[in-house]
């Protein structure tokens, strides 16, 4: 199993590296929309750190839009998804913590649309697990990592600081 | 009764009557219920999870209202729907239901929504299909209609959030109501401490013996600081051989009116199943009045029969 504290880094280390490559990217008509729940802690820590002051944050939670329902059944969420702002013709950021089979990503992608028409979809993680399953690629990985399949990763907040949590999974 | 709901994983496979639910369950079809809502306020409220998969409506009795938000539902979730015509179809010619639901199983029907005169014909069916299809009791005699008690719940928890401090009312004939049913076995389940029927005596259930509630043949006595008025409609079609008031008497002795209210808590919130017979067993000043909840009650339907029809396709969580 990865020890988190070894091989992955500080969490907040790595959203401060997307921070700066997203004000490059972000401009007046751009919008970031985090996955549930990783990229919602990721946002709450971006607004921190991006200056823009006309930024739109939203969240997508695709557990309606996945292609797993009678594999792994329907997952409750705390957080639904919160689009409040027009995103048609929008650059939309997908914000999420780590990317893994693109599966997500694309629930995400199909859920986009029917909100509306972004000019652009853009995804951006902390970690890229380079194990995609389906033909997207995240446009921006803080990270970059090849843990065994069965290694579950994801960012939690414990005691209000962020850390990567790593699990065996039952494949 | 309620085994038969649960796969041998412990997933719930068809949902035919609330008795024997786990509160846990309950919980997790409300919590799902409240996602859907939130889909049902977009401008685009379909989702596809359920595409590919087929719903039939088996409606061997007449329903409009919850049909519809059946259909509805599964439409939200992208499912196709089949509504059978029960008068114009097989069964008029004699096929059985059984054989019905064989046939529509190998055209790939994977729900089955059955509302059925007889109690315990969606039983029936449910063991009859095995783990080939999912059936959802939509009314079967005066035995359940576990959605019903599931969205009025679901209802009493969006208006109240909590259950262990309430005092809810049922009014009406509740002997023949798989609605009063339902919701006493949801009511229960959900720790709610007082449970009130209000009715002629002729009209309250006799098999629930085992199950805390207070009776009152009284409005006036029963209704003293409730949080939660229930109505029930009159059952016409249910109560042959039943010793019942005259309607005109039934109505001045049971029909909610505004009086009433002041007896329950001022914040108090007044349901009703639909369809309902105004005049008689509720007052329109009531039913379209700041404290009626009816209309929400639909809405709320939507959600919970989603919630529903995506628990018994999905893996449980």
């Amino acid at each position: 199993m990865i020890d988190p504290k070894n091989t992955l880094p500080d969490p907040i280390l790595l959203i401060k590296k997307m921070a700066a490559e997203l004000s490059k990217e972000i401009d007046s008509n751009t919008c970031l929309i985090g996955i549930p729940k990783g990229g919602h802690l990721i946002i709450n820590e971006l607004k921190g750190m991006l200056s823009s002051s006309t930024l739109d944050y939203g969240l997508i939670d695709t557990s309606f839009y996945r292609d797993d329902l009678e594999i792994s059944g329907l997952k409750v969420k705390e957080m639904t998804t919160d689009v409040m702002f027009n995103i048609h013709d929008k650059k939309v950021i997908l914000i999420d913590d780590v990317f893994y089979t693109g599966r997500t990503s694309r629930a995400a992608i199909n859920e986009l649309f029917d909100f509306g028409r972004p000019r652009e979809i853009l995804l951006y993680v902390l970690i890229d697990r380079q194990s995609a399953q389906l033909p997207i690629k995240p446009n921006y990985s803080a990270f970059q990592v090849s843990p065994k399949k069965n290694n579950y990763i994801n960012l939690e907040e414990n005691n209000k600081s962020l850390t990567f949590r790593t699990k065996i999974i039952n494949e | 009764m309620s085994k038969i709901q649960y796969s041998n994983d412990g997933n719930i496979k068809h949902l035919l009557t609330i008795e024997g639910l786990q509160e846990e369950l309950i919980y997790k079809i409300f919590d799902l219920a409240e996602s859907f809502l939130n889909v049902g306020n977009r401008e685009i409220k379909n989702v596809p999870l359920l595409r590919g998969k087929t719903i039939c409506n088996l409606f061997f009795e007449n329903s409009t209202r919850t049909r519809t938000t059946f259909e509805i539902a599964a439409k939200r979730l992208s499912a196709d729907v089949i509504n059978l015509d029960i008068d114009s179809s097989s069964q008029s010619k004699g096929e059985s239901i059984f054989d019905t639901v064989d046939n529509l199983i190998s055209m790939g029907a994977d729900i089955f929504v059955v509302r059925h005169p007889e109690p315990g014909m969606p039983e029936l069916l449910a063991k009859h299909v095995g783990g080939n299809a999912h059936i959802i009791n939509a009314g079967d005699g005066n035995h359940a209609h576990p959605t019903q008690g599931l969205l009025d719940t679901f209802t009493i928890k969006k208006y109240k959030n909590r259950f262990d401090n309430l005092s809810v009312a049922i009014i009406g004939d509740i002997k023949h109501s798989r609605v009063a049913r339902s919701e006493i076995h949801a009511l229960t389940t959900l720790g709610v401490p007082d449970i009130r029927l209000i009715g002629p005596t002729d009209l309250m259930p006799t098999d629930m013996s085992k199950i805390n509630l207070k009776i009152f043949e009284s409005m006036d006595d029963g209704l003293k600081n409730v949080d939660v008025i229930m109505m029930l409609r009159i059952q016409k079609e249910r109560m042959i051989g039943a010793i019942i008031p005259e309607e005109g008497e039934y109505s001045e002795k049971y029909g909610l009116r505004k009086k009433h209210l002041l007896l329950a808590k001022k914040d108090a919130i007044v349901m009703h199943p639909g369809p309902m017979n105004r005049g008689i067993e509720i007052d329109s000043d009531v039913a379209d009045g700041q404290q009626s909840v009816i209309l929400s009650q639909v809405t709320f339907g939507i959600a919970i029969r989603m919630a529903v029809m995506s628990m018994l396709i999905g893996k449980n969580i």
